[in-house]
């Protein structure tokens, strides 16, 4: 790893019963990643309260990430759907505050979901890796 | 409890060289002794080993440890371990919490150096958000023992008989119009060519005897409700236009149908045999009950038949063309899924010309065609009704397939082998497998090939590149030309022959997704249910009181669908025997000095588990109802909607955690 390198560090909010099991399959595949994204694990990505969000962003992270079940496939029934809303809003606020808004992605990723779990993890982390760190101030 | 009375020990686990074989494991153990609350910090071989468990054990009770944060693998592996390690040893299990530096971190990354500095992170955050935790109750809840088995195949039958055999009420939903699922197709099965019909056949009719199996056939699964030990479950009964109390299975209506020939494809003999509008699908099915198919028959089409079916039924009044579906509602504790699988279509290969050329059979038409109550009597015979001189056997088709199905479905190589025996000793004919690798891994199975090398069957290893019929020589003309390059003599060999089977592999079924979201299940893949655990929890699923069995969980022969079908009901047993379930305490809750009874949780919730009190106006969250997803908690302005285990305090500090390095 060279130094000059940005290393971003990314928050993720996982779902207990997609992501997190997509997360735990590409482990057993022995998937290979890159190490900066940190799981964050709820029973429901609904559960993904805008402030943690926030806070995140607040505590240093470069980006955050927030991954539960597909439309339809929530174990709760809806509780992604709210977290659709929430995010959308969540995505404006940022914008609004100067943060690039794709600091913050939104990814259905099921249990048999293993290599897009990898791939969302690379794309983000390389994504960020562009942006940079958070500027002062949120950018502005 | 004081922030000063806080000890925390901190446990980090080598998993042999799982973990310790890129995370330098004495360097976490020291950077977690810096961390804030932490009394102890230890490195052990395997942590779930009873010497780690014990060790946890033992620095509770001599050090007064009263967090236990332990780094390993996934907490859906081991978290229950180290809660009942925690539980021994007098502590609270929910004073600990399990970090994964295996699936997360040494598992997934290359660079040992950036392994390490993540599962500091991780571990970080656990001890950071184990300060935040409370003592907590399980809940305990009454659970039913019913037992819903979906899926009426050898799998469910199996499951269904284990359970009755233990005293449990057993529903038995199967979609067809006869139990039986595909082991009912098949004539003869490997390696002791056992017949299928007389193995399957009386376990069937045990099924019907029995007075704690209900069997609803040609029924849906619509709806399920609940929660493990109390799932409501809806079935949809489908109209078979016979009552199948009354019907004794006389064949009386079937011989008087005013068509004197079956007409109509036979689904049972996948269309290579004929059936009538009232049908009973195959001799030995149960229930042994008729059907009949409203689009076919004359009444239902022109409301003017001459209902000879009902004259011949006479006083028994068992058909009836006013029949209508009915809606069954069931308690059950437990649900065992045995949906099954289907076969690969095989005309999506156009070069093997199925659908093209008559004389092209896939595997399953064939046990049709081997079985004595079969379309050909059991007789091994082509459409224009003559016997082929020369089979070719096609094996792996649709399997092992980068353009199909990548998997290999197993029982494919010991069925064609048994094909492959069984055309020779029905016909004489030249018999040509075509194969990558013969794969017989299972008891007597490889013996089973070796028999068949001896029986002058041939064998040619080679992946097939089409089926032609266009001949290059007087000895290919009129037949099919089987092209291949065998790889062992590095040549192209074309093999004439007059029927060609294509030995297709396992498929999940169409209607998966359906199934899977109806129970809250996990698809693997390539779409076969997901188990709790590959090695040790292969029946059980992520949904507590849902077990899977038999192929809808992957491709498997019928002694590992028995043995599975045995398991699920053991499992399904197991867990309602006590009478009553311990559940998570991860439960919404409100804190009601806080609640401004501004109700936006209650709009939110997906259980209708919420509801105002209107003295007091604030939210009430309904313990049995509310399934702990946390969508209210997320939602709520003032912060009075809370969750046991992901409290907002627990989390953020958390977060922190994870972002201290």
């Amino acid at each position: 790893m060279t130094s000059e390198r940005f290393e971003p560090r990314i928050v993720a909010f996982v779902c207990n019963w997609c992501t997190y099991i997509a997360a735990d399959a590409a482990g057993t595949a022995r998937a290979r990643y890159s190490p900066n994204v940190r799981l964050i694990r709820l029973m429901c990505s609904g559960r993904v309260d805008p402030q943690f969000v926030m806070s995140a962003f607040e505590k240093g992270a470069d980006g955050v990430m927030i991954c539960g079940c597909h439309p339809r496939d929530c174990h709760y029934n809806e509780g992604n759907y709210k977290t659709l809303r929430r995010y959308l809003l969540l995505k404006k606020m940022l914008s609004q505050l100067g943060f690039e808004d794709e600091r913050l992605r939104l990814e259905w990723i099921s249990a048999s979901e293993p290599e897009k779990f990898r791939r969302a993890v690379e794309e983000m982390t390389e994504h960020v890796r562009k942006l940079g760190p958070v500027k002062e101030n949120g950018g502005k | 409890m004081t922030e000063q009375e806080i000890k925390i020990g901190v446990y980090v686990c080598d998993c042999g060289t799982n973990i310790a074989g890129v995370v330098n494991v004495p360097e976490v153990v020291e950077f977690a002794k810096g961390l804030r609350g932490v009394a102890v910090a230890r490195e052990y071989k395997y942590m779930c080993s009873s010497p780690g468990q014990d060790m946890i054990k033992k620095d509770v009770r001599e050090l007064g440890l009263n967090r236990i944060v332990v780094a390993s693998c996934s907490p859906h592996l081991h978290e229950a371990t180290f809660r009942t390690a925690v539980e021994e040893a007098g502590g609270n299990p929910f004073l600990s919490h399990m970090v994964n530096i295996r699936e997360q971190a040494s598992w997934v990354t290359s660079d040992k150096h950036e392994a390490t500095e993540k599962a500091k992170a991780l571990v970080a955050a656990g001890v950071a958000r184990i300060v935040h935790h409370t003592p907590l109750e399980r809940r305990k809840v009454p659970v039913r023992d019913e037992i819903l088995i979906i899926g009426g195949g050898i799998a469910g039958i199996q499951a269904a008989l284990t359970a009755s055999d233990a005293g449990k009420q057993v529903y038995l939903v199967e979609k067809e119009p006869s139990i039986g699922g595909h082991m009912a197709k098949f004539d003869k099965t490997f390696p002791t060519l056992d017949c299928s019909a007389c193995i399957l056949t009386p376990k069937m009719t045990t099924v019907k005897n029995r007075h704690n199996i209900k069997l609803l056939s040609y029924s849906d699964v619509t709806k399920v409700d609940g929660y493990v030990g109390n799932f409501k479950v809806t079935v949809r009964r489908r109209p078979r236009y016979v009552d199948e109390e009354k019907c004794v299975g006389c064949y009386e209506c079937i011989e008087k149908c005013v068509y004197k020939e079956a007409r109509f494809p036979s689904e049972f003999d996948l269309g290579l045999g004929k059936r009538k509008p009232i049908y009973i699908p195959f001799p030995q099915a149960i229930p042994q009950v008729a059907t009949i198919d409203p689009n076919t028959c004359i009444e239902f089409k022109t409301h003017n038949c001459k209902k000879t079916c009902v004259a011949a039924c006479g006083d028994r009044n068992a058909i009836d063309f006013d029949q209508k579906e009915q809606i069954v509602e069931l308690d059950v504790g437990t649900v065992i899924v045995a949906t099954g699988h289907k076969i690969f279509d095989a005309s999506k290969m156009s070069n093997y010309g199925y659908g093209k050329y008559p004389e092209v059979y896939n595997a399953l038409e064939m046990e049709r065609m081997f079985s004595p109550s079969g379309p050909t009597g059991g007789e091994v015979v082509n459409r224009n009704g003559r016997k082929p001189k020369a089979v070719g056997i096609i094996h792996c088709v649709g399997s092992r397939d980068e353009n199909y199905n990548t998997y290999c479905s197993k029982v494919c190589c010991m069925y064609s082998l048994k094909m492959a025996h069984l055309v020779k000793e029905r016909t004489g004919a030249d018999v040509y497998n075509f194969y990558i690798d013969i794969r017989t891994p299972g008891k007597s199975y490889e013996e089973f090939y070796q028999r068949l090398l001896g029986e002058g069957v041939n064998f040619i290893r080679g992946k097939v590149a089409e089926v032609t019929e266009v001949a290059e020589s007087t000895e290919e003309g009129k037949k099919l030309v089987i092209v291949a390059e065998d790889t062992l003599l590095g040549t192209i060999r074309r093999i004439p022959v007059d029927m060609v089977i294509l030995s297709v592999g396992l498929e999940p079924q169409p209607d998966k997704e359906d199934v899977r979201r109806l129970l809250n299940m996990a698809c693997s893949s390539e779409g076969f249910f997901m188990e709790k655990h590959p090695k040790l929890a292969p029946v059980a699923t992520i949904t507590d009181g849902i077990y899977i069995a038999g192929t809808c969980q992957g491709p498997k022969d019928i002694p590992e669908s028995v043995a599975q079908g045995e398991a699920a009901a053991a499992g399904a047993i197991a867990l309602t025997s006590k009478g009553f379930l311990t559940l998570e305490p991860n439960l919404a809750y409100i804190e009601e000095e806080l609640c401004s009874g501004c109700q936006v949780c209650i709009a939110l919730c997906p259980y209708t588990a919420i509801a105002l009190d209107k003295e007091k106006k604030v939210a009430v969250i309904n313990d049995v109802l509310c399934k702990g997803c946390g969508v209210c908690v997320a939602a709520c302005p003032s912060g009075a909607a809370r969750q046991k285990l992901f409290e907002y305090d627990q989390i953020m500090a958390e977060i922190s955690g994870v972002l201290t390095i």
